[in-house]
């Protein structure tokens, strides 16, 4: 992680400051879902999460906001917008977490449950899709929803899809999914609106694991196209704790 | 080898569903996706703990509408019921609806719903023996995270206490008339999107009425009355959900998202609950009326500074007789010699 000043704050706008209660403070860079955008956020959760104010309990990066939780009987409300806006001003530039995973990823029929439907919408052939989708290097813009469970940005313009209309019954953990435009890595079973394209066999969270959470906000991600065979057994080695998923710097 | 130390055991005999262990909540792993869970409130929560010894937010059972029976085994326990008005009897005679009390081995205490009020707190003196997950109990039973096996207590769960508690004194009353809330105005700070709602909109959202649905449970709370409706559209880039944020879906009508809530979301936002009237809104049973009232940062924060020092001042108990009860209580009681000593007549 490299934090740069090299822009001149001044030539970026001022983040809105809103209050989500009298106990979490939202820092909001923009509206939409723009890396430079999550770049500013990933930059100010950094600078805060190096060096914690007193009385702040939490930071929630999301893609175009910081929400902070504290304690407003330990830090006053004007104190610490005060803070942030220092903060920004020095941090301006976001280098990422130099972290890109490698994740195994299987297309098979058998897992890919919403795979040919996709295709169809979008009008790919079940390889072509399947070829967008490990051609694209991905960012982590979030993590949110259930445990460890990363929101994508970068899906290739031909793979981007709306989400369905209705839910689809719930899907396995370790499911790929693809809707409204994005991708994520569903760690829990859940129902879920979007369409399912393949299945990890690695486990984003695991509670026994000394890093619980594989995943964070900044880092950038791949898939690596397996047979079904080759889920089987990664499926088991990661059972057992391990990490299947390969790990690099950028 | 030494035997292991006596351990005594909540033994639940009856639950019904929603009931599930609840310390203050897993905090710190927002950032990842993970819900903090902990009491619906927060408040009553305290209260039951401090009654009995126990921090402000040690583990409790959260007993939902649907009730609970428990007995001790092994030993016997030092317990403290308090939260909405439940009706509550150790072996068949009848309790205020805060009481701490004596637990002895077999005794069978039983919690239903009262009057009024939607969860009440079990809390026992000592620790939970269950493990923790991300450093909490909290139960959260979408993810499968804390409490026992991550879901809700069932008849049969026996729950170790550590260490086992010292006897003792025969019940009391716990004098909480903070946990007296009816529903009535429920404060909110405005935001973070209430730009999102025209100037009309904002006051029909105040204005109201509002009733609770019965649709909630502890993720959300539905509300029922005027139709919202959204300025700009009801799609927002996802972000952070604070606990008692009010979403507005595409349908205009609000939820209020509580404590096992997704830790980020995408609709517009119109208010927030404030902390210190989320527990109030919580225990409003179905149908129960009420509107909003924004109110500043700096009130809210009064509101906060008043409830720190309500629970910083203690819980302080009274024998039962010099409490309010029925000539039907009084004969209960009376009937108990041994169970509630005659000590609690003062």
């Amino acid at each position: 992680m490299t934090l740069v000043a090299s822009v001149p704050a001044t030539a970026l706008s001022a983040p809105r400051f809103l209050d989500a209660g009298e106990a979490a403070l939202v820092v909001e860079f923009g509206d939409t879902v723009d890396p430079a955008i999550n770049d500013r956020v990933l930059a100010l959760d950094a600078a805060l999460c190096a060096d914690p104010p007193a009385g702040t309990r939490e930071f929630v990066p999301t893609y175009r906001s910081l929400m902070i939780h504290y304690d407003p009987l330990q830090i006053d409300r004007d104190a610490l917008v005060a803070i942030v806006r220092r903060a920004t001003g020095a941090v301006v530039e976001w280098q990422g977490t130099a972290t890109i995973w490698t994740l195994p990823c299987c297309y098979d029929p058998a897992l890919a449950e919403d795979l040919d439907e996709a295709a169809q919408i979008l009008k790919l052939s079940r390889d072509e899709a399947i070829a967008l989708h490990v051609k694209a290097t991905y960012r982590v813009y979030m993590c949110g929803f259930t445990p460890g469970q990363p929101y994508l940005g970068g899906v290739p313009e031909p793979l981007k899809i709306s989400r369905r209309p209705t839910p689809r019954p719930p899907h396995p953990a370790g499911a790929v999914l693809i809707g409204g435009g994005l991708c994520v890595v569903a760690p829990f079973v859940m129902p879920t609106g979007w369409y399912v394209i393949g299945q990890t066999p690695e486990r984003l969270y695991a509670a026994e694991r000394k890093d619980a959470f594989l995943i964070q906000a900044g880092d950038a991600l791949r898939f690596d196209p397996i047979d079904l065979a080759t889920f089987r057994n990664l499926e088991q080695r990661a059972a057992s704790g391990e990490i299947v998923a390969r790990k690099s710097a950028a | 080898m030494r035997a292991a130390p006596l351990q005594a055991i909540v033994r639940v005999l009856s639950a019904g569903p929603g009931t599930t262990l609840q310390d203050a909540g897993r905090h710190g792993y927002l950032r990842f996706g993970v819900t903090a869970a902990g009491p619906m409130d927060r408040l009553a929560h305290a209260t039951a703990n401090l009654a009995v010894g126990n921090p402000a937010g040690s583990t409790a059972l959260e007993v939902s509408v649907g009730g609970i029976e428990v007995t001790a085994e092994s030993a016997p326990l030092h317990v403290a019921v308090a939260g909405g008005e439940f009706a509550l009897s150790l072996d068949g005679r009848p309790l205020p609806s805060a009481t701490v009390l004596n637990l002895d081995e077999g005794a069978v205490l039983k919690i239903r719903a009262g009057r009024s009020g939607s969860w009440c707190y079990l809390a026992v003196a000592g620790r939970f023996a269950v493990p923790k997950v991300l450093g909490s109990h909290a139960t959260h039973t979408r993810t499968g995270f804390g409490g026992v096996g991550g879901r809700a207590i069932v008849a049969g769960d026996g729950l170790g206490i550590e260490p086992s508690p010292a006897p003792a004194p025969s019940a009391n009353a716990i004098v909480a008339p903070w946990l007296d809330r009816p529903l009535g105005t429920v404060r909110v700070v405005l935001g973070p999107q209430h730009d999102y709602f025209a100037d009309d909109q904002i006051s029909a959202f105040l204005a109201g009425p509002w009733t609770v649905s019965a649709k909630g449970d502890r993720m959300a709370c539905f509300l029922e009355g005027p139709r919202l409706t959204h300025a700009r559209g009801y799609n927002i880039v996802s972000d952070g959900i604070a606990m008692g944020a009010i979403q507005v879906p595409g349908d205009g009508r609000p939820i209020v998202l509580m404590a096992d809530r997704q830790s980020t979301g995408g609709y517009p936002k119109i208010a927030t609950v404030i902390g210190p009237d989320l527990g109030r809104l919580a225990q409003a049973r179905p149908g129960t009326g009420f509107s909003f009232e924004a109110v500043s940062i700096a009130e809210a924060v009064a509101a906060l500074r008043e409830e720190a020092a309500l629970l910083a001042r203690g819980v302080v108990v009274e024998p039962l007789v010099r409490t309010h009860l029925s000539s039907e209580f009084l004969l209960g009681l009376n009937l108990i010699d041994g169970v509630v000593g005659l000590d609690a007549f003062g």
